[in-house]
């Protein structure tokens, strides 16, 4: 076989892979009692440093919000195991009823690509995430948020071997570039790939030939309808907006206001910080921010006073988002696209039915199965909304931003943001630790003549089997004094040697 | 007809047969009368395949010639890429390969080591660590243990096994003494005529079967070097390059050598050199002579290069990682095994992945060996002691490959115990 030279780092990488894979196969045997220890102290350790790494990493990528970032980083630390405290995802479930015994399998090694926007509450998000399950995990941070990630994931790493874990079940790939990055996706040892980042990264994972779950860019439609509470849907929208610059993929990309409410929405948006640019300002976002029709990454997570300079605008001080106006939600129409930045599109349309219309056409464009949001009192405009828009989830009254993400809804608090089918991901749901383990099904005979077993006390962990000694063989005799001459020959020697 | 295009063998027993008429009958002999029909053709990873095809798992590997496996892809890289602008050098002038391993190897020593002697192979740099031993001393006498093994060249081979020495007419008992292990009044005596320049010890006994070092007697036997004027020799030949879980065994065991002999590993089994890595104090003779001893092949560049590619790879902290896991769970797999067969399967000898198995029965190992050999594993006795199996996994294993040869060696010991009991349908159960 011809042996092909592997970019540099690759073989080193592949080898954190393999000790991952030690450490996941120790980590395997793990009962609940030292998981939760070993969570617990992760998790604190992380909220302790949840300030820390919000500002490194707002240092780090120029990007986003130092306070905003902390929250973040809080919920995806201590939050998560609030949220998570009671799930038991390791020992064994019983249920006599249907006969059957399920136990827990964790993945095993998996690969945690995360990115440079939401950088430490990622990383945070899931090795948690993959310790509550006893999984080992390679996180692959972002190159633009490379320092704070290792930093942060190492940190997290000493953390988890203190309380007991296996060593080598957190680790970091601290020099990341696109070749390793495709190496260690499709590598035989990584057992599932959770990707959150660019559609590039996203798709790269699911071709990778390993299981992965994916989730893909949003662009999120807010409508507001005649019967929304319209002050408290644009103080939401303003806030969502300003949340860490927008740098959540939930954040909204366009109100979508019916006419009879919009003046009043406009009114409320000013009063929260919300600047209405006027036609001329809105050319000058669409030509300095979307050059060539195509979002400025570098001005991603920065705040709405940058934006306005960059765009080389007059904005009030104090404005925390710039608010465009634009008419028709159409393919070529830069306004209608993702908005990483305190950015929002404002749509106006007669009626709800022409908002779902336009959210529908938001979603061709981009975001497809992520989120949409809805302020509204009457239940048959959400329903009719959720059932038409193209995403999984849907948050009403509530700002996006955090709303999707389950900080401020009663969803499953998240990092990775499933976009199911229509956004060609097999996730459709937030990710949760149940997605980093499968199931063995134990299952009985259905027929009650067969008795089902008596489980009780009975785990993975302490099933063990006890070996039948062998007794040794009887030393024929020529074999017997084949021993005592060797012996006594040794022995002579020994002494011989000894003497000289 | 096997053709592997630099030249053919119409079949196995042709080999065969050539290699006892060009190569060496005996040797040849030896292994199809022990039941080991062995021609190794394939390689790569902890496998080889025999000619017939049969994939074995390497678990002699060469005494850790194959550390990080056969052909480790990134060793393989590395020579090809050094080839594109070194060979082997020139021995007479300062050499930019031989320079950059020395001062790589050195770092990852003890402190006080500072130089670094090149040869071809093991017993090279051991004889050179005795000529620098004496030198250093100007005394001539060496100590060795009793079943010690420091390979066969002229210096070398007086400090082994006297079947090795008297063949040749190569024992010097006069230069040479031989002191059991473990046996720290044995030592003192043989060093307390302060006439002895060295003491070479390999830090576990490899051919003797991996005896454990009693806990301090490593230590202790530097002191008594120390009080009586000898220098401490270290042979890492087996016990090196993160094996015991430590770059090298001698530091594990805490003991500040002299002189270090590092071999087999060092170049991952692609282009073979050894080295003596010597302390300031014996560096003298290369400040005072230093064409004293030469050798063409001996720090071969192309070597070098690999070289500093598997000190590279030993050192990532992964490695250590896995060198743990390994021999952990070797270590526990073993002694459940021992557990099924405990008056047979009376010992685990073990420090990282350097073990050795031992049988109650004086040909235990080679029953075994047999036995693991029909079951696709490549494990070799103790030649110095045929009770003990060598049982030398790499250090890049994987869990997987671990129960699998744990599976292998299960079977086969139950093999060996029904064979002894002439049970022959126990045999084909177990």
């Amino acid at each position: 076989m011809t042996v092909q030279a592997e970019p540099p780092g690759v073989p080193r990488a592949r080898m954190m892979l393999q000790r991952a894979h030690w450490a996941a196969t120790a980590f395997a045997e793990y009962d609940l009692t030292r998981t939760r220890r070993i969570v617990q102290a992760v998790a604190e350790e992380a909220y302790r440093n949840a300030e820390r790494y919000a500002e490194w990493a707002v240092r780090e990528t120029g990007m986003g919000v130092v306070e905003h970032k902390a929250l973040k980083n809080v919920s995806c630390s201590r939050g998560l195991v609030e949220w998570w405290g009671d799930t038991d995802l390791v020992s064994a479930t019983v249920d006599a009823e249907r006969r059957i015994v399920e136990i827990p399998r964790p993945a095993g090694v998996v690969l945690a690509l995360t990115p440079s926007t939401n950088p430490i509450a990622t990383v945070y998000f899931k090795v948690l995430l993959s310790l509550m399950t006893r999984n080992a995990v390679v996180v692959s941070p972002h190159p633009l948020a490379r320092e704070v990630c290792t930093d942060a994931a190492n940190h997290l790493a000493q953390a988890a071997v203190a309380a007991g874990a296996p060593d080598g079940c957190v680790q970091v790939v601290e020099e990341p570039t696109i070749p390793l990055i495709e190496a260690l996706m499709s590598d035989a040892t990584t057992d599932v790939i959770v990707a959150t980042g660019g559609t590039a990264v996203v798709r790269a994972a699911y071709r990778s030939g390993n299981p992965a779950w994916g989730v893909g860019p949003g662009n999120v439609p807010a409508l507001v309808d005649r019967t929304a509470d319209v002050a408290a849907a644009a103080r939401r929208l303003m806030d969502s907006k300003a949340f860490d610059n927008s740098i959540l993929c939930t954040n909204e990309s366009c109100a979508i206001v019916e006419e009879r409410v919009a003046d009043e929405f406009q009114r409320e948006v000013a009063r929260h910080g919300g600047h209405v640019l006027a036609p001329d300002d809105v050319q000058a976002v669409r030509d300095k921010l979307y050059p060539e029709g195509r979002m400025r990454t570098d001005i991603v997570g920065r705040d709405a006073q940058v934006l306005a300079h960059e765009a080389g605008i007059r904005v009030p001080a104090g404005t925390r988002v710039l608010v465009t106006p634009f008419p028709l939600v159409v393919p070529e129409e830069p306004l209608a696209r993702e908005k990483l930045f305190p950015l929002l599109g404002l749509v106006r349309v007669p009626d709800a039915r022409r908002g779902i219309d336009a959210a529908r056409a938001m979603l061709r464009i981009g975001g497809a199965g992520h989120s949409a949001a809805v302020h509204s009192h009457d239940p048959r405009t959400v329903m009719a909304y959720s059932a038409a828009v193209q995403v999984l989830r849907v948050s009403v009254n509530v700002g996006n931003s955090l709303g999707s993400a389950g900080v401020e809804t009663n969803l499953a608090p998240t990092m990775t943001i499933g976009t199911g089918f229509f956004g060609r991901s097999s996730l459709g749901e937030n990710l949760e630790p149940k997605h980093l383990v499968n199931i063995t099904r134990v299952a009985y005979n259905k027929d009650p003549a067969e008795v089902f077993g008596n489980f009780d006390g009975l785990e993975p962990w302490n099933a063990h089997l006890d070996a039948e000694p062998v007794a040794a063989p009887e030393m024929p005799l020529d074999v017997q004094l084949a021993r005592e001459e060797i012996r006594r020959v040794v022995l002579e020697e020994l002494r011989e040697l000894v003497k000289r | 007809m096997y053709d592997y295009g630099f030249f053919s063998y119409e079949s196995k027993d042709d080999f065969l047969d050539r290699s006892r008429e060009f190569w060496n009958p005996d040797k040849t002999d030896f292994w199809q009368d022990a039941g080991v029909d062995l021609v190794i053709d394939r390689r790569e990873g902890y496998f080889f395949w025999d000619m017939a095809g049969r994939r074995l798992i390497d678990l002699h590997l060469n005494g850790g010639t194959y550390n990080l496996g056969h052909r480790n892809p990134e060793l393989i890289a590395t020579l090809e890429q050094a080839m594109q602008r070194f060979d082997i050098g020139n021995h007479h002038f300062p050499a930019l390969a031989r320079t950059a391993l020395a001062e790589a190897l050195v770092k990852t020593c003890p402190p006080n080591m500072q130089r670094v002697v090149y040869g071809a192979g093991g017993g090279e740099a051991t004889d050179i660590a005795i000529k620098t031993a004496r030198h250093t001393r100007q005394r001539r006498k060496i100590v060795s243990i009793l079943k010690g093994y420091h390979g066969h060249t002229g210096l070398a081979v007086g400090t082994g096994d006297e079947r090795f020495s008297r063949l040749f007419l190569s024992d010097r008992p006069d230069e040479f003494t031989h002191v059991p292990f473990n046996d720290l009044g044995a030592m003192e005596e043989a060093l307390s005529g302060n006439d002895v320049a060295g003491v070479i010890i390999e830090t576990i006994p490899a051919t003797y079967g991996f005896p454990l070092p009693e806990p301090g007697y490593l230590q202790a036997v530097k002191s008594l070097c120390k009080r009586y004027g000898a220098l401490y020799i270290a042979d890492e030949v087996q016990t090196g390059l993160m094996r015991t879980g430590e770059m090298w065994g001698i530091s594990k065991a805490g003991v500040e050598p002299d002189i270090m002999v590092i071999g087999k590993g060092i170049t991952g089994g692609m282009y073979p050199i050894a080295c003596t890595v010597v302390s300031e104090e014996c560096s003298a003779w290369l400040k005072e002579d230093g064409f004293g001893h030469i050798s063409t092949g001996g720090g071969a560049e192309l070597g070098c290069v690999v070289a500093l590619k598997v000190l590279e790879i030993c050192e990532r902290p992964e490695v250590r990682s896995m060198v743990h896991y390994i021999a952990d769970r070797f270590g526990r797999g073993l002694r459940a095994i021992q557990e099924l067969y405990p008056s047979w399967f009376v010992g685990i000898r073990q420090d990282g992945v350097v073990m050795g198995l031992e049988f109650d029965h004086p040909q235990g190992a080679k029953i075994v060996m047999k036995h693991l050999y029909e079951n696709g594993v490549w494990a070799i006795f103790s030649t110095l002691d045929p009770r003990v199996l060598q049982f030398k996994p790499g250090i890049l294993l994987g869990p997987e490959l671990v129960d699998e040869v744990l599976d292998r060696t299960e079977v086969s010991i139950g093999q060996a115990v029904a064979e002894l009991r002439g049970d022959r349908a126990t045999a084909a159960v177990r």
